[in-house]
């Protein structure tokens, strides 16, 4: 496998010595209460992007944790220059907590709220007066050269078919194992698609510690699904999984985890855990099967670029972060042809090897990272969404 | 004529096709460990599961060499394997 000697990529370096891919003023809400206010905000400032989501009041416990921590990670993430934390007043979760967490990484970092400005047209208008002079300050910023061993990559699918196990997941695998060969690092999520193929992964952690950690994840994940008291197959694999031909969870398992290519399994995230800079490699994260509130997950956790294979296609792209999408199936790859970056497809075809696309994949993030839009990002989607463990009280 | 079915695992007891097939048509695998052509006796999607021999009913079903299920009824060589004739052994709420 080659290991690059110089790869640089060029992109905004953070305060605390992350880089950033893109340079986006974030607009987060601290609950539901505020996202329409955050996301109107946003409409008038080019250069930001609201994350408006349904949660943060009436939560409780590890479920209201997750929402705190999810938020701060992704105010976190090096993708974003400067963040506007919009609260109501009264929620759940406190806006003073986010603007702190998030502070920590030396970026600008301000909070309106809203009951405190006199109510929607007060906050749009201070919240707006903030978030132009963020972007204003943030357009200046130079892209400074960085090297590829400080990406982290987050490792997504959806809409899976047999294509994606046979071509698209094990390409992935080759670009996830070159950039982790120079130093990167990877994540591998969705826990609910590790189920029956998690003892060929635990094999490849570094430790007995780490591999019980991943065993436990799923564990814990198929006892919920057991919990429901109805065959998980009703809902995993997806209608869509199974018309293009995956018979079961396991099945479909098996395909996924070759997105993870052949590198051990250094670490087991929580959901929105941060990765640790200090030690580069494959990391498996646990998220569920659902593609927009797995990526959050990732992205909260660090990662600046998302690589998303699929076989039946999806539009989905992300607020903050890059989406490259890969298929397995020529025909998917003509007939998605609006959102499909990368036709692996040509695996199955005879005209090009796993290793071939593979590399086709990284020299894609390299150029992405480095400005080019993914098709996701030109056609301005933001899909978003964040995990819960609990529910609403 | 070209290769229509793909192989995972010299363990697998099905194949993925790579073409839509019609009652009677030819499957034609060729790799390193083995080389056989045989007639799908059911019409197939593309890159849906033809079985490589008969597997009995409760019998595992082998993919990528690990096991994606069991046989719910008994399946020929040839026919269609999916979720009419395969069970998973996973997240089975159900069976409580």
């Amino acid at each position: 496998m080659e290991v690059f000697k110089v790869m640089v990529l060029k992109g905004y370096k953070r305060e605390n010595g992350t880089y950033g891919i893109r340079n986006h003023v974030a607009i987060i809400p601290a609950s539901v209460c505020a996202s329409e206010t955050a996301v109107r905000i946003s409409n008038l400032v080019p250069g930001s992007v609201a994350l408006p989501h349904q949660h943060g009041c009436c939560q409780i416990g590890d479920d209201l944790k997750l929402t705190i921590d999810t938020l701060i990670g992704l105010g976190k993430n090096p993708n974003v220059g400067a963040v506007l934390v919009v609260g109501l007043g009264c929620e759940g979760v406190p806006p003073k907590e986010l603007v702190e967490g998030i502070s920590e990484t030396g970026k600008r970092v301000e909070k309106i709220i809203i009951q405190d400005l006199g109510g929607t047209l007060g906050a749009i208008r201070e919240g707006g007066r903030i978030a132009s002079e963020m972007a204003r300050e943030l357009s200046q910023q130079e892209r400074v050269e960085f090297d590829i061993g400080e990406l982290t990559l987050a490792i997504e699918c959806g809409g899976s078919d047999p294509t994606s196990g046979i071509a698209s997941n094990p390409a992935v695998g080759y670009a996830s194992d070159l950039l982790i060969k120079n130093g990167g690092s990877s994540i591998l999520s969705e826990t609910t698609e590790l189920i029956g193929a998690e003892h060929i992964l635990a094999q490849r952690c570094i430790n007995e510690e780490v591999a019980q950690k991943l065993f436990k994840i799923v564990q814990d994940t198929e006892d919920r699904a057991i919990a429901m008291g109805t065959d998980l197959r009703s809902g995993q694999p997806t209608p869509g999984n199974k018309e293009g031909g995956l018979t079961t969870i396991e099945e479909k398992s098996l395909g996924c985890i070759y997105k993870a290519g052949l590198s051990p399994v250094i670490g087991v995230l929580g959901y929105a855990e941060q990765v640790n800079e200090g030690n580069k490699g494959l990391y498996v994260m646990d998220t569920p099967g659902q593609d927009i509130d797995s990526i959050t997950g990732m992205l909260a956790g660090g990662a600046q670029i998302v690589v998303f294979t699929t076989g039946r296609g999806t539009p989905t792209g992300s607020p903050i972060a890059p989406v490259i999408k890969v298929t397995g199936n020529s025909s998917t790859f003509h007939k998605m042809q609006d959102n499909i970056d990368i036709n692996a497809g040509r695996i199955i075809d005879g005209e090009a090897s796993i290793q071939e696309v593979g590399q086709e994949i990284l020299n894609e993030m390299i150029k992405v990272s480095n400005g080019k839009y993914t098709k996701a990002e030109s056609l301005g989607h933001k899909e978003f969404g964040i995990y819960r463990i609990g529910t609403t009280f | 004529m070209h290769n229509n079915g793909i192989i995972a695992h010299s363990k697998d007891n099905v194949c993925t096709i790579v073409q839509e097939l019609k009652a009677k048509d030819t499957i034609m695998i060729k790799d390193a460990n083995r080389e056989e052509n045989f007639h799908v006796i059911q019409d197939i999607p593309c890159f849906h599961k033809v079985a490589l021999v008969d597997i009995a009913k409760g019998k595992e079903v082998f993919k990528y060499g690990e096991v994606i299920g069991v046989a719910s009824g008994d399946i020929k060589k040839g026919e269609h394997v999916h979720v009419h004739n395969v069970e998973s052994t996973r997240g089975r709420g159900d069976r409580k």
